[in-house]
C-alpha cells in the first residue's frame, strides 16, 4: 500500500474527495430530476387509471405493469441503445449524416423517471381513494372550477395521503440512479469505479460511495418523516 | 298573516325527476322557494329528501324537469340517455350563490378552520383577502368559535365542525342556504348548539330549505313544510297548519313516529 | 415485424432463463434464513443485538444493489483473510458473488417483512394462548408463526419479483442471465428495441408466474380468509 486511505478520499492533489462528492451531487441531481419526471407521469398515470372509459384505465394498466415488471437496467439500456438510434434515424431523416447520441443523463432521467412513475401512479392512485367525497362535494357546492377543486382540495390531500408511499420510491430512485454509471454518466459509483481503478482500491471507494449514498437516503428520509410528522399533528390521520 | 313574496322566486324547480338505473328516486317534485322563507323538507328515508336538496346545486342532475336558480334557467344537455350539466361555468357561478352545509359538516381536513372559512369567498369569488378575513371572522364569532380558528376540523367535536361549515357557507354571501340533515350526524347533545344558529339565521330572514327530522324545529321555526313521499310532494303548507293534524293522514303518521322516537 | 428474428431471438434469451431463475431461487432462500435470523436479532430483548439488525437493515436498504454487487466482486479480493480462507474460489465466481450480494441484500429486506408480519399478529390471540397455558416454542410455532406466514407472504411474494427483478444486475459481473445474453446479442446485432423487448417480455412473463404462484400459494394457506 502506497497512499494512506485517508489520503485517497481526501481533497488533496492526491484526494479523489472533491470528484466523489461532485459525483455524489450529480446523483442528487439526477434522481431529483427523475423522481420530478415520475411525478408528473405518476399523477397522468393515476389519473388514466381512475379515468371513467375502460380503455384509458387500459392504457394506465399496461403502462403500470410494463414498467414495474421488467428490471429497470433494461428499461436503461433500451432507452440506451434505442434512443440514440431514433435519434439518428431522425436526423437522418431531416438530412443530417452521421451518428448522433443522447446525452446519458437525460436518457437516464428518463428511464429511470418512467420506472419511478409507474410506482408513483399506483401511490397516487391508492391516495385519491383515501379522498372523502364530501369534501370534494362541499368544493362543488361551494363553486369551485375543475381546476381549482383539484389544486385547492384534491392535490393537496392525495399528496398527504401519498406521502409515506412516495418517500420509499424516492429512496428507491436515489438508489435507481446507480444504474446510470452502465450508460457512462459520471455519477457516483461511475466516479468510484473510475478511482478505484486508478488506485487499485475498490473496497475503500465502494465503500465511500456506500456510505455516501446511505447518507445522502438518511438525510431525505429525515426530512420526509418531519414532514409527515408535522402533517400528522395538524390533519389528525 | 301572509308574508310578502317578491314575484320571482329564488328557485324553482318544476317536474324534478331523478332516476338511477331502475330506480326512480324523484318522480316529479315542483317547489318555488321565495325570499325570505324557510322551508323545512320531512320525508321518511328513501323519500328522495337529500336527492331532491342535491339537485337544486347540481351535484345531482335531474334526469328531468326544468331549474331556476336566482332567476336562471339552468342548462342541460343530452349526452347519450343521460342528462348532464351544459355550463359548468353557469353552474359554479349559481353554486357560489347558493350555500350548502352537509350532514357530514364536509370540512376540508388540510385546512384550518378559518382557512376553511376563506377558502371560497378568496379562491372562488376573488374577493381581497384582507377583507375576507374580517367577514370571516365575524362569520366564527358569530357560530362562537373565534377561539377555534387555527384549529383543524379534526380537532373539533361534530357540533364544532357543523358550526365552523355553517360559517364557511355564510361568507360567501348566498342568497340562499341549503341544509341537508345538518344533525344528523351529531351526537344528541350537540344538536341543540346547531339548531341555534341556524335560527339565528331563519331570524335573519335569510333563504333557507332543510332537510331534516328534526320535528320541532320544522314546526317552530320554519315558513313553510314540505311532505316528500315515494320522490313526490305529497303535501305541503304553513307549519301552524299541518302539525295541527287532521290535513294528511300520511304526515299525520309520520309525525307521530318520529315524536315517539324522538 | 421481422418474426424470424424475434423468434431466433426469444430462442437466444430463453437460454438465460435457467440462470436467472436459479440465482432468484438461491438468493431467496439463502436470503430467507438470514432473514430470520435477522428479524429474531429485531425482535430481541438485548438492545444491542436489535441495533445491529437495524444497522444491517439500514446498510443493505440505504445502498444500492450495484455497490453492494461491486463491493463483494471487485472489493472482497482486497481482504487478505477471504483470499486466505475456503470461501476464496467461491469468491472468484461471479455467480457466487451475484449470489451473495443478492442475498444479502434480499434479507434485510426479508427481515422487515418478517417482523412486520409477526408484529401483525393480533395481541389478543396471543394473550388467549397464553390463557390456556402455552408459551415458548409452542406458542410461537402452533399460534405467531402461522398467523404471520399468513400476513407476511404477499409482501415476501413482492419481495421474490423485486428480487428476480434485481437478478439482472448480474449480468453487469459478466453472468449471461436473460439480461446478459441480450446485452450481447444487442452489441453483435445493433436491434436494441426488438431484443430488449424480447427480453422484457421473458421477465413479465416471469413475473406473472411468480406472482401467480404466491397467489395460489396464499390461497392454500389461508383457508380462514376465503371468501
Amino acid at each position: 500500500m502506497s497512499t494512506p486511505a485517508f489520503t485517497l478520499i481526501g481533497f488533496g492533489p492526491e484526494g479523489w474527495g472533491k470528484l466523489l462528492l461532485l459525483a455524489a451531487g450529480l446523483t442528487l441531481v439526477a434522481a431529483v430530476c427523475s423522481f420530478a419526471l415520475g411525478s408528473l407521469l405518476g399523477a397522468a398515470g393515476a389519473a388514466l387509471k381512475l379515468a371513467s372509459s375502460r380503455s384509458l384505465r387500459g392504457i394506465g394498466t399496461f403502462y403500470t405493469t410494463v414498467f414495474r415488471g421488467i428490471p429497470e437496467i433494461l428499461v436503461v439500456y433500451l432507452f440506451y441503445f434505442g434512443g440514440s438510434l431514433a435519434l439518428t434515424r431522425l436526423m437522418h431523416l431531416a438530412g443530417f449524416p452521421g451518428f448522433f447520441s443522447l446525452p446519458s443523463f437525460i436518457i437516464g432521467v428518463v428511464a429511470i423517471g418512467l420506472v419511478s412513475g409507474a410506482y408513483q401512479t399506483e401511490a397516487y392512485r391508492s391516495a385519491c381513494l383515501r379522498l372523502e367525497r364530501g369534501q370534494i362535494e362541499a368544493g362543488k357546492a361551494c363553486g369551485m372550477s375543475t381546476f381549482i377543486l383539484l389544486w385547492r382540495v384534491i392535490a393537496p390531500q392525495t399528496l398527504r395521503f401519498a406521502l409515506p408511499a412516495l418517500g420509499n420510491i424516492w429512496q428507491s430512485v436515489l438508489k435507481e440512479t446507480a444504474l446510470l454509471s452502465i450508460i457512462g454518466l459520471v455519477e457516483l459509483l461511475r466516479q468510484s469505479t473510475i478511482a478505484s481503478g486508478a488506485t487499485r482500491q475498490p473496497l475503500l471507494f465502494y465503500g465511500v460511495a456506500a456510505l455516501l449514498y446511505l447518507v445522502m437516503g438518511q438525510i431525505t428520509a429525515l426530512g420526509i418523516r418531519t414532514v409527515e410528522k408535522r402533517l400528522a399533528r395538524s390533519w389528525g390521520r | 298573516m301572509e308574508p310578502i313574496q317578491s314575484a320571482s322566486p329564488v328557485i324553482s324547480a318544476t317536474g324534478l325527476t331523478k332516476r338511477y338505473g331502475a330506480l326512480d328516486v324523484l318522480r316529479g317534485v315542483d317547489l318555488d322557494a321565495h325570499e325570505g322563507e324557510v322551508i323545512s323538507i320531512l320525508g321518511a328515508s328513501g323519500s328522495g329528501k337529500s336527492t331532491f336538496l342535491r339537485c337544486l346545486n347540481l351535484l345531482e342532475v335531474p334526469s328531468s324537469g326544468t331549474l331556476n336558480v336566482l332567476e336562471e334557467d339552468v342548462r342541460f344537455r343530452m349526452k347519450g340517455a343521460e342528462r348532464q350539466i351544459a355550463d359548468a361555468r353557469q353552474v359554479n357561478r349559481l353554486r357560489s350563490q347558493v350555500g350548502m352545509v352537509f350532514q357530514n359538516f364536509c370540512l376540508w381536513s388540510h385546512r384550518t378552520v378559518l382557512q376553511n372559512v376563506m377558502e371560497g369567498p378568496v379562491h372562488v369569488q376573488g374577493r381581497n383577502r384582507h377583507e375576507v378575513r374580517e367577514e370571516a371572522e365575524k362569520a366564527l364569532d358569530r357560530v362562537g368559535l373565534l377561539n377555534r380558528a387555527d384549529y383543524y376540523p379534526s380537532q373539533l367535536s361534530g357540533g364544532q365542525q357543523q358550526r365552523a361549515a355553517i360559517a364557511r357557507t355564510i361568507v360567501m354571501r348566498p342568497r340562499v342556504l341549503l341544509f341537508d340533515e345538518p344533525t344528523s350526524a351529531l351526537d344528541p347533545e350537540l344538536v341543540g348548539e346547531v339548531l341555534k344558529v341556524m335560527q339565528g339565521l331563519a331570524a335573519e330572514g335569510r333563504t333557507m330549505l332543510i332537510v331534516t327530522h328534526e320535528m320541532a324545529f320544522a314546526r317552530d321555526v320554519s315558513s313553510r313544510v314540505v311532505f316528500l313521499e315515494k320522490g313526490t310532494v305529497r303535501v305541503q303548507g304553513a307549519p301552524q297548519d299541518l302539525f295541527k293534524g287532521g290535513m294528511d293522514e300520511r304526515f299525520d303518521r309520520f309525525v307521530s313516529h318520529f315524536s315517539r322516537q324522538g | 415485424m421481422d418474426w424470424p428474428f424475434l423468434f431466433a431471438t426469444a430462442k437466444t434469451l430463453l437460454m438465460g432463463v435457467p440462470l436467472t431463475l436459479r440465482l432468484a431461487a438461491t438468493s431467496l432462500c439463502a436470503g430467507f434464513v438470514l432473514a430470520v435470523g435477522i428479524a429474531a436479532l429485531a425482535g430481541s430483548r438485548f438492545a444491542p443485538a436489535r441495533w445491529i439488525a437495524a444497522l444491517y437493515v439500514m446498510l443493505f436498504q440505504g445502498t444500492p444493489l450495484l455497490v453492494q454487487i461491486f463491493i463483494v466482486y471487485y472489493g472482497f479480493g482486497q481482504i487478505d483473510f477471504l483470499r486466505a480462507s475456503f470461501a476464496w474460489p467461491f469468491l472468484q465466481q461471479p455467480y457466487w458473488c451475484a449470489i451473495l450480494a443478492l442475498s444479502l441484500n434480499t434479507s434485510a429486506y426479508g427481515a422487515e417483512i418478517i417482523r412486520g408480519a409477526i408484529a401483525a399478529v393480533p395481541e389478543r390471540e396471543i394473550e388467549a394462548a397464553r390463557a390456556i397455558g402455552m408459551s415458548g416454542l409452542r406458542l410461537r410455532r402452533r399460534i405467531i408463526w402461522p398467523q404471520a406466514l399468513q400476513y407476511g407472504l404477499a409482501n415476501y411474494g413482492n419481495e421474490a419479483i423485486l428480487l428476480l427483478k434485481a437478478t439482472s444486475l448480474a449480468s453487469v459481473i459478466t453472468l449471461m442471465d436473460v439480461t446478459g445474453l441480450a446485452y450481447r446479442l444487442v452489441s453483435k446485432t445493433y436491434r436494441s428495441e426488438e431484443i430488449f423487448t424480447v427480453a422484457g417480455l421473458i421477465y413479465l412473463a416471469l413475473t406473472f408466474v411468480i406472482a401467480t404462484g404466491v397467489h395460489l400459494l396464499e390461497r392454500r394457506l389461508t383457508p380462514c380468509r376465503r371468501v
